[in-house]
């Protein structure tokens, strides 16, 4: 990639060249779920996808803190996680058509993508389902004294499941190593959540303890300079932490979610898309701050498109797993 | 009298029809779950029915189902007669405490003091692409537990006449449709009318099998049955339409008939619904049969996403013919 800038120089405390980094990640996320959009609408992928598109500062400013070690839940909308944290999209393309080549032999889908080699558990079709999952990674960790930190995503819909909580109090009591991110993209599938959500968010994880705060979820920057914080208290055994991420998703709530007016209006999701964009919006500051220019961005644009083109490719050409698999891999 | 040709209805609207006729008729019916008002539910089944009724009864929850079910239990208890909404069968996991230890056992435990007038409606059935968490039939765990009801609806007249049933049934009745169902089209009439519980149909005749089938496995299994008939055998379907109550009569007189029988469920085949029917027709028709009662049910996985493997995993039409056919001595 050519970048005109010194990629050496510290801008705010960080190199550019991770600065670049996390915007390429960023975009990365974007043109995925563009590829996967265009699967759906091409009759080329089965099923239904949940897209990312617009929430990618979460996921990217939270795994930027982690290490390649450390552990994530993921969710139904667990594409821009999946990629965050490292998983190469070829595969991750490949387990979207259900191709022996997937992360999970093709078993597991757009829902369920999971990869042990970046520390993805997984992830999960069940809102909240994994709450569990991330409190026990992070049980783990403590006990067998590792180190690592475990990152739970969910959206404020899975606020709603009582698990939640009952984790979150046993995290507090035993002081482990988990972020309880939450990503309030506002909707819980059609509904807002102000219509499902009473009271303060917040107070719901400071009530047992657990130390509790929000971010503007499309700013890349804040969540990492954040993340960072809170995976450092983490790491130092001072306890798990509830993050609120305030952001939006640009698209339906899954692939096929097309006439949406019914509960959002099309004023709204401009505003978001013209005012919020987390990729637009860094995008400025970078170059504001010389640590890229446009026409850089422009080129790695380009390249992060072929090589998602390409990862398509590979997946559409790839193989379906054979017929034995089905009954294979039931128990370990 | 000129013949009144008789309107069709999908699976969804007769579903709908069935909620609103008795919306209107008794004003203590309500519906709670996720996304029911506006939306309509995901597969737009309940689409209409906040703007006829209001929102006050068809009540858009937060993503809690075990709360919500449980409140269905106590506003049964109390005096409303509540419709829980649970989108996918794969989420009953997060309500099992409130249906199993709560819901089936008030009316018991109480002396009789207590009743439970709720019906939850959820879904079930595979082969849409959505992975193990979303395409399981779990009516099997719910037919285990003595004080809860379970109706299966095959057709859309079934859906309307049942769900009415189950609306008006003192005790809870949970009420599986089988999502790949909703978008088939049959015969509804227009008046009211109800299918009681635990009385078999037998969907079509036959003399040389009977093959059982519930709900998704219905179609499955008259398919079959039609290409049984191309090779000169005579398969007679029956479908149970509720696992409880359970027509044993109907079934093990069907087999005493044919001398054979198969049974189809897309449930899970190991500890069942096919092998508590296979056996109410091994005890009821034993002098009778011919050969062991074949049982047919989903394979033994959590439901692949890839396609290819997802449709090996449900009974096909032509793998209940070769079924029938080899039981019939003419594999
Ligand atoms: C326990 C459970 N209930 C319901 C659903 C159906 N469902 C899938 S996504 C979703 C909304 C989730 O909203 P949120 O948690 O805010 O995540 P978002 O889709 O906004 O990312 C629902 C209700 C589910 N998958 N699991
Ligand atoms: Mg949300």
């Amino acid at each position: 990639m050519s970048v005109a800038t010194d990629q050496a120089r510290v801008v705010d405390g960080v190199k550019a060249e991770q600065w670049t980094r996390i915007y390429r990640r960023m975009v990365m996320i974007r043109e995925f779920e563009e590829q996967v959009n265009e699967l759906y609408t091409r009759a080329l992928m089965p099923g239904l996808a949940h897209l990312y598109i617009g929430e990618e500062a979460v996921a990217v400013g939270i795994c930027e803190a982690l290490r390649r070690t450390d552990y994530i839940t993921s969710t139904h909308r667990g594409h821009g996680h999946c990629l965050a944290k490292g998983a190469s999209p070829d595969r991750m393309f490949a387990e979207l058509l259900g191709k022996e080549a997937g992360y999970c032999r093709g078993k597991g889908g757009s829902m369920h993508i999971a990869d042990p080699a970046t520390g993805n558990l997984g992830a999960n079709a069940i809102v909240g389902g994994s709450a569990g999952i991330a409190t026990g990674a992070a049980l783990s960790s403590k006990r067998l004294g590792t180190g690592q930190v475990t990152v739970c995503f969910f959206g404020e819909g899975a606020l709603g499941q009582g698990v939640l909580y009952e984790v979150m109090n046993l995290a507090a009591l035993g002081k482990l190593p988990v972020i309880y991110v939450c990503e309030n993209n506002l909707y819980n599938e059609y509904t807002h959540y102000s219509e499902t959500t009473a009271g303060d968010m917040l107070a719901r994880g400071a009530a047992f303890g657990v130390h509790a705060e929000s971010v503007d979820g499309q700013d890349v920057r804040t969540v990492y300079g954040t993340a960072q914080r809170l995976v450092g208290r983490a790491r130092k055994g001072e306890g798990p932490a509830f993050l609120v991420c305030n952001t939006y998703r640009y698209m339906g709530h899954h692939v096929g979610d097309i006439n949406r007016e019914y509960y959002r209006s099309k004023q709204e999701e401009q505003e978001w898309k013209a005012k919020r964009d987390p990729i637009k919006n860094f995008a400025e500051w970078m170059i504001a701050q010389k640590v890229a220019d446009t026409a850089a961005l422009e080129e790695m644009h380009k390249e992060v498109r072929a090589e998602m083109k390409a990862a398509v490719e590979f997946a559409i050409a790839a193989p379906y797993p054979k017929p034995e698999e089905a009954e294979q891999g039931v128990y370990a | 009298m000129p013949e009144v040709a008789v309107r069709e209805l999908t699976f969804a609207q007769a579903v709908r029809e069935a909620l609103a006729e008795e919306m209107r008729r008794d004003p203590r019916v309500c519906i709670f779950g996720e996304d029911v008002a506006e939306a309509g539910t995901p597969f737009k089944v309940l689409s209409g029915l906040v703007e006829e009724f209001g929102r006050e009864r068809v009540l858009d929850t937060p993503i809690s189902e075990a709360g919500f079910t449980g409140m269905g239990v106590g506003a049964a208890m109390t005096g409303l007669r509540p419709v829980v909404d649970i989108m996918f069968g794969d989420f009953l996991t997060l309500t099992m405490d409130q249906l199993v230890n709560q819901a089936a056992k008030v009316h018991y435990m109480s002396g009789g003091n207590w009743k439970v007038p709720m019906v939850l409606r959820t879904t079930l059935g595979a082969t849409r692409r959505s992975a193990a968490q979303h395409s399981q039939s779990l009516h099997a765990w719910l037919s285990h537990v003595p004080g809860l009801k379970v109706a299966m609806p095959s057709t859309p007249y079934d859906a309307k006449g049942l769900l009415k049933t189950a609306i008006r049934d003192d005790n809870p009745v949970v009420f599986f449709e089988d999502k790949m169902m909703y978008k088939l089209k049959g015969p509804v009439p227009e008046e009211d009318y109800t299918i009681p519980f635990g009385v078999a149909e037998v969907k079509r005749e036959g003399q040389d099998i009977t093959i059982v089938a519930t709900s998704s496995m219905v179609q499955v299994a008259l398919g079959a049955a039609e290409m049984l008939e191309k090779v000169g055998l005579s398969a007679e379907v029956i479908d149970p339409r509720t696992t409880w109550p359970l027509d044993e009569k109907t079934l093990a007189e069907s087999a005493k008939k044919t001398s054979r029988a198969i049974v189809v469920d897309e449930g899970y085949g190991r500890y069942g619904v096919t092998g508590e029917i296979a056996s109410v027709i091994a005890e009821g028709a034993f002098y009778s049969l011919d050969a062991p009662v074949k049982r047919m049910g989903a394979m033994h996985v959590p439901i692949p996403f890839s396609p290819p493997l997802e449709d090996m995993t449900v009974p096909t039409e032509q793998m209940v013919f070769e079924a029938a056919r080899a039981m019939c001595g003419k594999g």
